[in-house]
């Protein structure tokens, strides 16, 4: 099948790596994956500002950037959430509503692409470490995404899945909620760090670079040894090399 | 002058009360225990999911033709022997009832539970005539003893420990500073009794109010309101124009989810229906101001709860049944607790609510106090947007905030403008690079960095290191 990633802004200039190890999974899964660089944004952090009309106009780019793709991945649950919104968001404008709800529908979370499109779990990944998997709000409750990364980490040799009781608690980054209130956004951090630490955990990972930076930026300062990692950077990096792979059949 | 109103305070009460231990953990250990009760009671009942849109349907029919079911409310409620007033505003409101009270004799006076009464500032305006009401509900008689407002919509006490209630007893009654939670009870039963057997005048607020019968509906625990609407001579109850239902038979639905969303509970102890008074107590003489029987709603000029009527996403606010489920599953809540919302309505809906009851520029915090994950809107009963009204009045705050550069406003409009085509994206992004070592010291960025690492920008984009990963 051919994907069209959509990187999202914050993995395009923050974390490449976890574009790119995106990219890894989904040819592992028998993708042929491809990049359109013109699009830059979901036009969520307007929308969440209040600013529909300049949502709509970020919108726009992504939607003809990626309206011509088969089927559309990106590593962030939240900004896939973003796409189901354009129904919404252009409920005035028939033409753009048509082709936002069109570019939803083929607009998949990475995990939920996997697992629920391709039915592939096993990607031949060893991590032996103890991860905890953070349920980021808008993954959860607009992509109901779940059990999808947990398939996936259950897959990867010598990784133990430790469940977080905290584990569907907000993060705190909440875009500029994370600089406005900065205090109560560090508080609710800590409070999931507190646990996350009590469980001896190696690696929080999650499916929203946003979240993760809110939590590896406060675990980085508290001094913890625990890291936020993306799942997809976390898998790809267990991943043996490809020329190794090549030799061993993928199963 | 909107009596109690500290929103604008809210950066500093919400610091104050990040650093009170107590508090949280007195919150936190409340939540938890009433989410537990919540989930296993919402559990099982499999029809949940279609409750939650009945409710919601029937909120939202009777706001879209709020003056139908109002006119045909006071109309029956009027035929059955309820004296009604219109207010226009909290002035209004508390003017018309001390009248009242006047004309009553001013003699003692028992309140049960009341949102709306705390909106209006009811006591303060009593006890501006020197007047004494008695709050008769258990947590929000603590919190009268204390001198504060309810701190939750449903456990105005929630943020304080037994042992901080028992000293708060041992200082205003003299009790042992460390009586048990019973003790506690019955000394405050001791006094109430003693309250209620004295009271002429009982004030309460309305739960439901039914349009086709022009009867209310009360909802508690503890006994306290039967005692407040019966016990007395004159029964005051107090109402917000949002809680009409057209039907008796729409309160089924309410009557299951308020409980179960509010407490965990499958029905609360006691629930009371009201049409017009008992027989043998003769509805008081109507004088003065309020309006006449059966005329006209008072004019929207002034009056919040009708501006908010005529905007759809806005007029869903008014759909609150004030169960508390919003609060209780909010993360900001739980850190800062109810007070640092700085008005009655605290949590989410408080969020949503004192900005256009109290004007937004009097709150222009509180629709950013939200990382916006949705628990609250997953957790609303009656399915209020809540995110949704928070980001709407969120760019009214930025707005009210006069878009100055580095405002929210003029950030999103220029961020869209570099967002809109790649080119302009890449040299937002050179420029960002460009500037971070020294942005990293201001504004935003320096908020976050002061007790988070900063992420840096990577030292090559994706979009470069594909071009030549595809080569
Ligand atoms: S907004 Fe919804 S959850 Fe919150 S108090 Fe009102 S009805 Fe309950």
């Amino acid at each position: 099948m051919r994907v069209s990633l959509f990187v999202t802004c914050l993995v395009d200039q923050l974390r490449p790596e976890v574009g790119l190890a995106t990219a890894e999974l989904l040819e592992r899964a028998g993708c042929s994956v491809e990049f359109d660089p013109r699009q830059t944004c979901c036009g969520q952090p307007a929308f969440n500002s209040g600013y529909r009309s300049e949502a709509r106009a970020v919108a726009r780019t992504l939607i003809e950037a990626l309206e011509g793709a088969e089927a559309v991945v990106t590593p962030s649950g939240s900004c896939c959430a973003m796409t189901r919104r354009y129904r919404e968001l252009f409920a005035g404008e028939p033409e753009w509503r048509a082709r936002g709800e069109a570019l939803a529908a083929k607009t998949f979370e990475l995990a939920a692409f996997l697992v629920d499109r391709l039915e592939v779990t096993a990607l031949g990944a060893r991590v032996a470490q103890r991860v905890s998997w953070h349920d980021s709000c808008h993954g959860l409750r607009e992509l109901g995404l779940r059990a999808a990364p947990r398939a996936l980490l259950a897959r990867v040799a010598g990784l133990e899945l430790v469940e977080a009781g905290l584990r569907e608690e907000c993060c705190g980054f909440g875009g500029t909620f994370a600089v406005k209130h900065d205090a109560i956004s560090v508080a609710m951090a800590d409070r999931k760090i507190d646990e996350l630490e009590s469980l001896g955990i190696d690696v929080v990972t999650g499916a929203d670079l946003s979240c993760l930076m809110q939590l590896g930026g406060r675990l980085e300062r508290r001094g913890s040894r625990i890291r936020a990692l993306h799942f997809a950077e976390l898998i790809a990096g267990g991943l043996p090399a490809l020329a190794a792979a090549a030799e061993e059949p993928a199963r | 002058m909107i009596h109690g109103l500290k929103a604008r305070e809210f950066d500093r009460l919400s610091r104050e009360a990040l650093g009170d231990d107590i508090q949280r953990g007195a919150i936190g250990k409340a939540t938890d225990l009433i989410r537990g009760r919540r989930g296993a009671a919402v559990a099982r009942l499999p029809e949940w999911e279609e409750l939650r849109e009945r409710a919601r349907a029937v909120k939202a029919h009777t706001l879209a033709r709020l003056d139908h079911y109002l006119l045909q409310f006071v109309e029956r409620a009027e035929a059955a022997g309820v004296v009604v007033h219109w207010a226009s505003d909290a002035t209004d409101a508390t003017e018309i009832i001390t009248g009242l009270v006047a004309e009553a004799g001013e003699r003692p006076i028992v309140k049960a539970k009341s949102m709306v009464t705390e909106e209006i500032g009811l006591n303060h305006a009593l006890e501006a005539r020197g007047l004494r009401p008695v709050e008769t509900d258990l947590g929000e008689w603590i919190q009268q003893l204390a001198g504060e407002p309810p701190s939750h919509i449903i456990v105005p006490a929630i943020h304080k420990t037994q042992a901080q209630i028992a000293r708060l007893f041992a200082e205003q009654l003299g009790s042992a500073e460390d009586a048990s939670a019973e003790e506690l009870t019955a000394i405050a039963r001791r006094i109430l009794r003693q309250e209620f057997a004295d009271a002429a005048i009982g004030i309460s607020g309305v739960n439901f109010a039914v349009a086709e019968t022009g009867s209310f509906l009360l909802l508690e625990n503890e006994g306290n309101i039967r005692l407040t609407t019966s016990l007395p001579r004159l029964h005051l109850a107090v109402m917000g124009i949002e809680k009409l239902v057209p039907r008796l038979s729409d309160l089924e639905v309410f009557l299951r989810l308020l409980p179960r969303s509010g407490t965990g509970q499958h029905l609360t102890s006691y629930q009371s229906i009201f049409t017009g008074p008992a027989p043998g107590r003769g509805a008081a003489p109507r004088r003065g101001r309020g309006g006449g029987p059966g005329g006209a709603p008072p004019p929207a000029r002034r009056h919040r709860r009708r501006a908010l009527v005529g905007d759809e996403l806005r007029r869903s606010s008014l759909q609150c049944i004030r169960c508390g489920a919003c609060l209780n599953v909010c993360p900001v809540y739980r850190q800062i607790g109810g007070h640092a919302y700085g008005w009655v309505y605290p949590g989410p809906i408080g969020a949503v609510l004192t900005p256009q009851l109290a004007g937004i520029h009097e709150a222009k915090a509180l629709p950013l106090a939200s990382s916006l994950g949705g628990a609250c809107e997953e957790g609303c009963p009656v399915k209020i947007a809540l995110p949704e009204v928070l980001r709407d009045l969120g760019r009214e705050a930025g707005e009210a905030q006069g878009e100055a550069p580095g405002g929210e406003g003029f950030g999103c409009g220029r961020w869209a403008w570099f967002m809109r085509t790649p080119r302009r994206y890449r040299w937002a992004l050179r420029l960002a690079r460009l500037g971070f070592p020294l942005g990293k010291r201001l504004g935003p960025f320096r908020r976050w960095a002061e007790q988070r690492e900063l992420p840096r920008p990577a030292a090559r984009s994706f979009r470069d290191q594909w071009k030549e990963r595809s080569r």
